[in-house]
């Protein structure tokens, strides 16, 4: 019978943000493997996953079969690695589709989708995604806010401060019932979707409920050089 | 894969870390789900240990008792999601005259190196052992404890003469809970005595064939053998009281841990020939036979839920230390983390 979760991990970076780098992040080494190796291994511990999928630029394809044929050595023919989209959300529904052709999709299917560049995410945040999504449908993954949040909508001054105690910096996982995402997301306008940041939105946009799962400040996104470095540092070895 | 680690840094202070763990052919990968404090744990985090060996140990994951899910096992030995106990203690080499527990070679998880305290746990195949499925969590959560008194037992079996008619255990507490349940169901046949400090403890001895006040032991009453489960500073008044009640030829057990020297009445050790003997933690063989008693004798499972503290849920830093803190004022019971970091 099928688990009809499936673990999707985003690695459509191109690298644009890390400087002068000739890789894009997701391939970079931290410790002995590639990020994008650790962040796999997270997911191919949790059993509850029909297969895990991966999705990259179309250059990148082959380079990530290989890492993964090199570094991973369980569990391998669970693991596929195909071609992003243009967005973030393109890439998603990508998996979406990959899944319906493999697989089957109802509407109970779960997608849990995690950047690639997060090679630090918990066994229990990934429970946690998967067990509020099969109860509310979406969850988004989040650790309070620290810093005051200050909007200006002109750059230059202060449109307003929002109350920290209700803002929330999101990380990912964030987890859906995939073919509730995909409806509504292609319900969008075009102005609609030129405003996504990310999937949680498509789902805010219409209404829906999307549960928050605790994240861990550690739990970071590797964007910058600074991230690397920092990632770098909280390994032990370099304690 | 970065594994995320809980280590204790200084007393009274847990940090995280992250550790790269492979994942590779010959180790199994256990996801802990229940973990329970152990004096030892204490003696770490209170800071009690001596400062030399907490500079030379901190900063350490802690927990040596604990159960889990396997989540990867290369060798097939077990199901995946199936309930394991993990050993903490770790031979480095064999040998036909020495325990596993007693080579002085062998490592153990919580003061060698990193404890349970962990999101996984990397394992060798012989570290693991099966559950039943439908064994109590929290009770299976201190199986290592338990194991622990049953290998005293065992060794009690090779070392003492063959009357035991009265078998003696000093100390109320787990440890001495735990060892004298084994002892009448192991020797039924055998009257289990209980001396402790407190009357309400030893009231939920039941049973026990008689227990008794420390300060209030009837004149006369002796005991073939004896158990000293008591440790730290109340040690040398109880091994001392074991060698004035206890027969000639009698064997002593010595099971509590004590940080310092502990003189005792070796005049009459030698009057009356007394054997007394240590044991410490327990090997493979010890869980494997102690998972055989509980299912020929479930009604231990019963007694020892007796035995369940507090059950914390643990899903932050915070909560660790809350469920140290709130192990520290109990007055019996083993404190269970609910593992959910």
């Amino acid at each position: 019978m099928s688990k009809n979760i499936f673990g999707v991990i985003l690695a459509g970076g191109n690298g644009s943000r890390m400087g002068n780098v000739e890789k894009p992040k997701q391939f970079m080494e931290l410790g002995d493997k590639p990020i994008l190796i650790h962040t796999i291994e997270k997911f191919i511990l949790n059993n509850s996953f029909e297969c895990i999928i991966v999705l990259v630029p179309h250059q990148w394809i082959k380079h990530t079969q290989d890492i993964i044929s090199k570094y991973i050595t369980i569990k391998t023919d669970s693991i596929f690695v195909i071609e992003g989209g243009s967005s973030r959300n393109e890439t998603i529904m990508q998996s979406i589709k990959f899944i319906e052709e493999k697989y089957s999709l109802d509407d109970d299917t779960i997608i849990v989708t995690h950047d690639s560049v997060r090679p630090f995410v918990t066994h229990r945040i990934i429970e946690e995604n998967i067990s509020y999504t099969k109860l509310n449908d979406a969850c988004d993954t989040v650790i309070p806010a620290t810093d005051t949040i200050v909007e200006s909508c002109d750059g230059e001054i202060i449109s307003s401060i929002p109350n920290r105690s209700s803002m929330y910096q999101g990380q990912t996982p964030q987890s859906f019932k995939a073919k509730k995402l995909r409806k509504l997301y292609l319900s969008l306008t075009e102005q609609e979707k030129s405003i996504l940041t990310d999937a949680c939105k498509i789902m805010v946009l219409k209404g829906e409920r999307v549960h928050l799962v605790s994240g861990e400040v550690y739990n970071i996104k590797i964007t910058y050089p600074y991230d690397l470095t920092m990632a770098r540092a909280i390994l032990e070895e370099f304690h | 894969m970065l594994n995320t680690v809980y280590q204790l840094k200084r007393p009274r202070q847990f940090d995280i870390t992250f550790k790269p763990m492979s994942i590779d052919c010959d180790h199994i990968i256990v996801r802990p789900t229940h973990l329970s404090i152990c004096h030892a744990d204490q003696r770490y985090y209170q800071g009690l240990r001596p400062q030399r060996i907490l500079s030379e140990k901190l900063p350490m994951a802690l927990i040596h008792e604990g159960i889990g899910k396997v989540v990867y096992d290369p060798t097939d030995t077990f199901k995946i999601d199936s309930k394991v106990v993990m050993i903490p203690n770790i031979p480095m080499e064999s040998c036909n005259h020495i325990a596993e527990n007693y080579l002085r070679s062998s490592k153990f998880r919580g003061s060698s190196f990193d404890g349970f305290l962990q999101e996984y746990v990397s394992l060798e195949p012989s570290r693991v052992v099966s559950l039943p499925m439908d064994i109590n969590d929290n009770v299976a959560t201190f199986t290592e404890i338990v194991s622990v008194g049953y290998h005293a037992i065992s060794r009690f079996e090779k070392f003492s003469h063959e009357v035991k008619n009265t078998i003696g255990v000093w100390g109320d507490g787990n440890l001495g809970y735990i060892t004298s349940l084994l002892l009448k169901k192991m020797y039924p046949n055998s009257k289990i005595y209980v001396f402790g400090v407190n009357r309400l403890k030893l009231n939920d001895f039941t049973f026990a064939d008689e227990t008794f006040l420390v300060g209030s032991i009837p004149k006369g009453l002796n005991v073939d053998h004896a158990f000293e489960c008591v440790g730290g500073g109340a040690s040398e008044d109880a091994i001392n009281q074991i060698i004035d009640c206890i027969s000639p030829e009698g064997t002593i057990s010595l099971m509590g841990v004590s940080e310092n020297n502990v003189p005792i009445n070796t005049r009459m050790v030698l009057e009356k020939g007394l054997r007394i003997f240590g044991s410490s933690r327990s090997g493979r063989t010890d869980f494997i036979n102690l998972i055989e008693l509980y299912r020929n004798c479930p009604d231990i499972l019963l007694y020892l839920e007796n035995i369940v503290g507090s059950v914390i849920t643990v899903r932050s830093i915070k909560d660790i230390v809350f469920a140290f803190e709130t192990d520290i004022h109990s007055m019996i019971g083993k404190t269970i983390m609910v593992w959910n970091k």
